[in-house]
């Protein structure tokens, strides 16, 4: 069965009440690069872990080279060859690039380890990866976190005789240009006779990348072919059972006065120079590389960041405010960065959303957490955020879900300028659909919302305007009309 | 237990994590009366337990603020002799019971501020702040009483936690733990149910979000450094009620046995987590070993080899529920 490296075969699997997985099944072919793509909830993460021995199905059988495959935990997975790179990175911060790579499986010699022939093997795997540039040296937490990516995969191809690799959404932290090369290393692997399990979102990069795919929807394969024979629209189709043009709601915006103004702003290190006046009623995107400076304009424009230069004018105030004071001006962010800093994964999906106003919950000073319950199920329901109730941890959410949360403490703040920050990366298509529909009634609301997306299709089919931001300078902001995501991704890499 | 059952009952155990411990406190009594009868499930014992647990358990109250704020305080014990000297100084020179009380608290949570402004001024991790606090604030406390106890006039301060004299027993309880419960309800009510509680629960669950919502991180940090000082200083009072002294060397090691306490009513040292009921809860869990010890005539060596199981039996089983209730 040389035809198939690994096939799975109507595996189930049930986590309590849940079925998370309902038959599934998939082939994948030595050399191949396979797509798995779902939405969030659909099974795929699911399928994996009992890929990657992290859990067992509870029916089905997995072939590998023929060979019935039942991998008793990770490192029995890893033994038999099947390497999972996971979405969250899980290098040590403190190790070095090459202690990193062969962690847990350094040559040693009485315990004493043979640092040559690590480094040896280090750059090896590296060197498969067409990777020589990455010093073995260098201290992990130092590294972008594109360099981060490519050593953990290093490590699986180090670690075992790989026969499959799975990564799980790796672009979805990398700029344009750390994806080509991801790519690049990926299609070498394949070369090599590797067999790639690629999940993602990202239909143009299934579309770049992957030989065939497979579309699960809740916990079932529902479609499976070559990719050049399935357009985008089909696909999207068989992930959510609706059609491409529906994702990008438009209605007629009219812009109303300028809320929100600022000229020359400069960060202490980016933004150089941005310079825009935002209305209200209207969506205006900046699109630029990932290290552009975009995030950080938002955080000065929000006062996370200090502002080096420039004037900045929210309806009547001007001048730099906390954050504190900007939400009390209508200002409200919703962060990149999740886990991070946009919410607090321990607490409650109520607490998250009331978080930044619990003033008129309860009489003074006096929290009410009944109101903060029914506060949160309004925007639970309006949202459809899927969940238990609103006192379940935002952490048990899916990403989407968790998105949603986001935005609900903005809608619950009543912020009138909506500054969001990649509020669609790594979420699912159906409730990205329903983001877009929700920041085109805020727009038909009267609210200002400014969208930083490295999603070119979002930003064209989304905003009004678009604005690119190139090395920390900000172009100006054009009708969407005149823009396309070519126009915009030449801007991006300046060479408009 | 059916399904439906466990997934009801499961995440309201992992939300109440005083429940465990009170169900550990209710069997061990049960346990030490089947052993010792006459002299354990007495309701005299139980008074001297609810006394004896009453420094500890009004130190914890404060320190369930600062670990769930994601923070420690290691000077709880310094703060708690500091005041002892203090209030015994005080009615030396004259003061009447209560501004000498209140002076031994005022100066407690001086101490909480000069912590809380170091760490959020200074960036410095809270253990280390407040491990150079535990030895400045007792060195403080020895130089103030020259390394020596300072003898107080007897007052009402010393019948605190006293046993009731046989005429005021309607009183049921002595008034330092009429203190406590009245402090323990406040303090309870405090994260839940205000919006500077919401916002202690929020600056330790994730500091960034929480300054994203617009809170004043720093402001909060030092009010609940504050605020579990004062207490520590209110525990000072019931401390020094107790030695009827001032002593700069009292309290040596408390405020490990309050961190215990904390730990086994849920608390978790990485912040966001915590609860009042279940720090009390653990204190008297701690008392209740030493005192059925005591009366089973069990060495200190072994007690103490007791309680230190059960803080990590505790923190254990903690984690546990956590993973069955999928948090």
């Amino acid at each position: 069965m040389s035809d198939r490296r690994l096939h799975v075969a109507d595996v189930s699997k049930q986590f309590g009440p849940t079925r998370a997985l309902a038959g599934v099944t998939l082939s994948v072919a030595p050399g191949e690069v396979h797509a798995v793509v779902g939405e969030n909830g659909a099974g795929k993460s699911t399928l994996m872990k009992i890929l990657s021995g992290a859990c067992e199905p509870d029916s089905g059988e997995i072939f590998l080279d023929g060979a019935r495959y039942r991998p008793k935990n990770p490192l029995d997975a890893r033994r038999h060859g099947v390497a999972m790179v996971y979405q969250e990175l899980s290098l040590a911060p403190h190790l070095t690039v090459a202690e990193n790579i062969l962690l847990g499986a350094e040559p040693a010699t009485l315990g004493v380890v043979r640092r040559a022939e690590r480094d040896g093997l280090a750059r090896q795997a590296l060197d498969q990866l067409d990777r020589p540039d990455i010093p073995l040296d260098a201290v992990a937490r130092d590294l972008p976190v594109a360099v981060q990516q490519v050593v953990e995969i290093a490590r699986s191809l180090a670690q075992s005789s790989a026969r499959v690799l799975i990564l799980d959404e790796p672009t979805s932290s990398l700029a344009e240009d750390d994806v080509r090369r991801l790519f690049a290393a990926i299609r070498r692997l394949r070369e090599r006779g590797l067999s790639v399990i690629y999940i993602s979102h990202v239909l143009e990069e299934v579309h770049a990348l992957a030989d065939r795919l497979t579309v699960l929807r809740d916990g079932a394969t529902v479609g499976t072919g070559r990719v050049a024979d399935m357009p985008a629209g089909d696909i999207v189709r068989l992930m959510a059972g609706r059609q491409l043009d529906e994702l990008f709601p438009r209605s007629p915006h009219v812009p109303g006065d300028v809320i929100v103004e600022f000229d020359g702003v400069a960060g202490l290190s980016k933004p150089d120079a941005a310079s825009l006046a935002l209305r209200r009623g209207e969506v205006v995107g900046i699109g630029g590389l990932v290290g552009a400076g975009r995030t950080e304009l938002l955080r000065a424009l929000f006062g996370l960041d200090p502002v080096r230069r420039g004037t900045i004018r929210v309806a009547t105030w001007t001048g730099w405010a906390t954050p504190r004071r900007r939400l009390d001006q209508g200002v409200g962010l919703v962060s990149e960065d999740r886990k991070g800093e946009g919410l607090a994964m321990g607490m409650s999906i109520a607490d998250n959303v009331t978080l930044s106003k619990l003033a008129g919950l309860g009489p003074g000073p006096v929290v009410s957490p009944a109101r903060q319950q029914r506060a949160a199920a309004r925007w639970i329901e309006r949202l459809r955020i899927r969940c238990r109730d609103g006192a379940q941890r935002v952490s048990d959410l899916s990403g989407g879900n968790q998105q949603k949360v986001a935005l609900a403490r903005l809608l619950h703040h009543d912020a009138d300028v909506y500054l969001l920050d990649e509020p669609t990366r790594g979420i699912d298509v159906g409730s990205k659909a329903d983001i877009y529909g929700l920041i085109d009634g805020l727009a038909l609301a009267g609210k200002a919302v400014l969208l930083v997306s490295s999603y070119l299709p979002e930003l064209v089919g989304v905003c009004d305007r678009v604005s690119v931001m190139h090395r920390g300078r900000l172009g100006p902001a054009r009708p969407a009309r005149d823009v396309t995501e070519h126009s915009v991704l030449m801007e991006a890499i300046g060479q408009a | 237990m059916s399904a439906a059952v466990r997934q009801r009952l499961m995440p309201w155990l992992a939300r109440n994590s005083w429940v465990g411990p009170l169900v550990a406190l209710l069997v061990l009594y049960g346990v030490f009366a089947l052993l010792v009868p006459d002299t354990f499930p007495t309701a005299g014992n139980v008074r001297t337990m609810i006394r004896q647990t009453t420094v500890v358990g009004i130190a914890a109250l404060g320190m369930t603020l600062v670990v769930i704020l994601g923070g420690i305080d290691l000077s709880v014990g310094s703060t708690v002799a500091l005041a002892t000297v203090v209030i015994a100084y005080l009615l030396q020179a004259g003061a009447a019971p209560l501004p000498a009380a209140l002076g031994g608290v005022v100066l407690a949570a001086a101490c909480g501020a000069f912590n809380g402004i170091l760490i959020t001024s200074l960036r410095v991790m809270p253990f280390i702040v407040t491990l150079g606090a535990m030895g400045i604030i007792r060195g403080a406390a020895k130089g103030l009483a020259h390394e020596q106890k300072i003898d107080a006039p007897v007052t009402w301060l010393n019948n605190l936690i006293a046993e009731l004299p046989a005429g005021s027993r309607w009183q049921l309880l002595p008034p330092g733990v009429w203190l406590l419960i009245l402090l323990a309800a406040a303090v309870a009510a405090l994260p839940h149910y205000t919006r500077f509680g919401r916002h202690i629960f929020a600056v330790g669950s994730n500091e960034q979000t929480a300054r994203l919502c617009g809170v004043h991180v720093s402001g909060v940090k030092v009010a609940v450094y504050v605020i579990a000082a004062a207490l520590a200083g209110i525990a000072g009072i019931m401390q020094f009620s107790r030695l009827t002294v001032g002593d700069p060397t009292v309290a040596t090691g408390l405020e490990l046995d309050v961190i215990a306490a904390v730990v086994i009513g849920g608390g978790t040292l990485t912040g966001g987590e915590g609860s009042i009921l279940g720090s009390i809860v653990g204190a008297m869990l701690m008392t209740e070993i030493k005192t059925g010890g005591t009366h089973l005539g069990l060495s200190n060596w072994v007690q103490e080899i007791i309680t230190g199981v059960i803080i990590i039996v505790a923190v254990a089983l903690d984690r546990l529920r956590h993973r069955r209730a999928g948090t």
